[in-house]
């Protein structure tokens, strides 16, 4: 199990970084999917089916669809060129930042003093007692995410309408 | 034999960096938005990490909230970048000064 946890772990990563540094907008869209493939899988190590599940169906299915489609409408195929001014400071501290963000992260996990993990399951399975959960204790959140669905779905329409006027 | 919570948080830590650098040298607005896209699913990592190790259903709720406004945000965000594109001709970060006087 941690032998996968690991293999996973590093597949992420890997595929992260060539998201990252990769200078084609259209190879860092499929190296993304990688990316969220691997983390489906670990989410399945981590007793959690439903949201690999969705992971699979709305991250590396709808999004990334939609991610290479605006590229390719874009049409982008040229890589990236270099800037006129090649920033090179920003670049520096932005490692920096990235660095320090990830420090105090280490940090406060330190300073964390977690409560020992509980040991047993709940009797029902994952979608069940996620269904459960979602009907009952979270019924407000889920009523507003689908307002919020709606309320993106006419600004795509209205944004992406001919022209702006 | 379970995975230890601190290996959930270590790879999501990592993965979050990497998403801020992403956002910080990248200049093209897509590859951006891929690198916040990760940032998001790195916060999932640490959710379900919790979840798993506090064996509640808490942890996966969030995950799925954060999925629908990450779905909802591509949506908005992405037809933004199409509209920019029409009315200027390019997606390049440091192409976009309108807002600087």
């Amino acid at each position: 199990m941690q032998i996968l946890f690991f293999i996973l772990a590093a597949v992420a990563l890997i595929s992260g970084g060539l998201v990252v540094f990769q200078r084609h907008p259209l190879r860092s869209a499929l190296w993304l999917i990688v990316n969220f493939f691997a983390i489906a899988g670990i989410y399945l190590l981590a007793h959690a089916e439903f949201i690999a599940a969705i992971q699979v169906i709305v991250y590396a299915g709808a999004i990334m669809v939609l991610f290479l489609f605006v590229i390719m409408l874009l049409n982008l195929r040229q890589p990236e060129e270099s800037p006129a001014i090649p920033y090179i400071g920003q670049k520096f501290l932005g490692a920096v930042l990235a660095g320090f963000t990830a420090l105090i992260m280490i940090y406060a996990y330190h300073r964390a003093s977690l409560p020992a993990g509980r040991e047993v399951l709940p009797g029902l399975g994952n979608t069940e007692s996620i269904a459960r959960s979602l009907f009952t204790d979270y019924l407000l959140p889920f009523e507003v995410t689908s307002v919020l669905l709606l309320v993106a779905i006419v600004g795509a329409v209205v944004l992406a309408k001919s022209k702006l006027k | 034999m379970a995975v230890p919570l601190s290996y959930y948080l270590a790879l999501s830590v990592a993965l979050f960096a990497l998403g801020v650098i992403g956002v910080i040298i990248r200049r093209n607005a897509i590859v951006i938005f891929m690198s916040i896209e990760m940032m998001l699913n790195a916060v999932n990592l640490a959710f379900i990490g919790f979840a798993d190790y506090f064996k509640a259903v808490d942890g996966q709720m969030f995950v799925f909230f954060v999925l629908t406004v990450a779905a909802a945000e591509v949506a908005v965000g992405l037809a933004l970048i199409v509209a920019i594109f029409r009315n200027r001709g390019s997606i390049y970060v440091d192409d976009l000064n309108i807002l600087r006087w």
